[in-house]
């Protein structure tokens, strides 16, 4: 079942904004009007949950071995500096 | 006495000295804790391992060269990030694609819709909707994005940088931060789309 109207346009322009909870009050107001109401809404505002969560996880990489203790020997040395 | 102020003024000196040292060292130890998320990012802003590896050892050498210059209790991380988004920059990146002449941009919905006309509206609702984009077209989405996007996408999605912190660390205004980053967050869906489903 599918809703497309002017709800619809609005909801998915506050889509970023509500999820990085950057909206003010007002808008809050109106996405939360909207999604309790509307499936096509709700479920898009999902997938891009889990989009950005999926995201991070596939282009998050872990530190080669050996770098950090690369790094560790960057440290400057100063003489005598001993305790 | 001039023997016992010399003494005095010594054994303030060696107070001194020894205070630097334990203050530089609880620096270093405090920056290198930060080593796995500074490579996270510098990986996803060159195109290799060895890139990353090499930008990341530049920019601990920086830091720990110019530990003074950073205020203690504030925040190292993006601290660290600005030194690393620098240093990209003076390695000099290949001329990027103006953002203007993309095509046009598809609504924050395309990628669901472009999903959904494919497989079905319900599979919407499916956790494991997301796996039918594969995790290195992700990798390749996020490199093929002109870099100012890119700079911010990737420290406020994958850094997880809030965006005052993103705007501190890449020198911008925080309006500059959120259009870059709604922008290029589309602009990543749409290469998903069509590197998926054409």
């Amino acid at each position: 079942m599918t809703a497309h109207d002017a709800g619809c346009e609005k909801c998915e322009e506050l889509l970023q904004g509500y999820l990085d909870r950057d909206l003010s009050p007002a808008e809050v107001v109106v996405a939360e009007r909207h999604l309790n109401a509307c499936g096509y809404c709700r479920r898009r505002y999902r997938f891009e949950e889990r989009l950005r969560r999926y995201i991070r996880v596939s282009a998050s990489e872990r530190m080669p071995a050996g770098l950090l203790e690369k790094l560790a020997q960057l440290r400057e040395q100063t003489p005598g500096a001993q305790f | 006495m001039a023997e016992t102020d010399d003494a005095l003024s010594d054994a303030g000196e060696a107070r001194r000295i020894a205070n630097d040292a334990r203050e530089r060292v609880r620096f270093e130890e405090e920056a290198l804790e930060f080593a796995e998320q500074v490579y996270r990012v510098a990986r996803r802003l060159v195109s290799t391992r060895e890139e990353a590896e090499e930008l990341v050892q530049d920019t601990y050498a920086r830091a720990f060269r110019s530990w003074r210059s950073f205020t203690p209790g504030t925040n190292m991380r993006a601290w660290l990030l600005r030194i690393l988004t620098n240093l990209n920059v003076d390695r000099g990146r290949k001329i990027q694609r103006t953002p203007d002449l993309q095509p046009l941009e598809e609504g924050d919905y395309y990628l669901a819709n472009k999903l959904a006309a494919t497989d079905g509206e319900q599979t919407l609702e499916q956790d494991q909707v997301v796996e039918r984009l594969s995790q290195n077209g992700v990798v390749d989405a996020l490199a093929a994005l002109p870099h100012d996007f890119r700079d911010v996408v990737v420290l406020v999605d994958i850094g997880e940088f809030s965006y005052a912190d993103a705007a501190q660390i890449l020198d911008v205004p925080i309006g500059t931060v959120m259009s870059r980053l709604h922008r290029g967050r589309r602009i990543l869906k749409q290469t998903l789309a069509e590197e998926t489903l054409s």
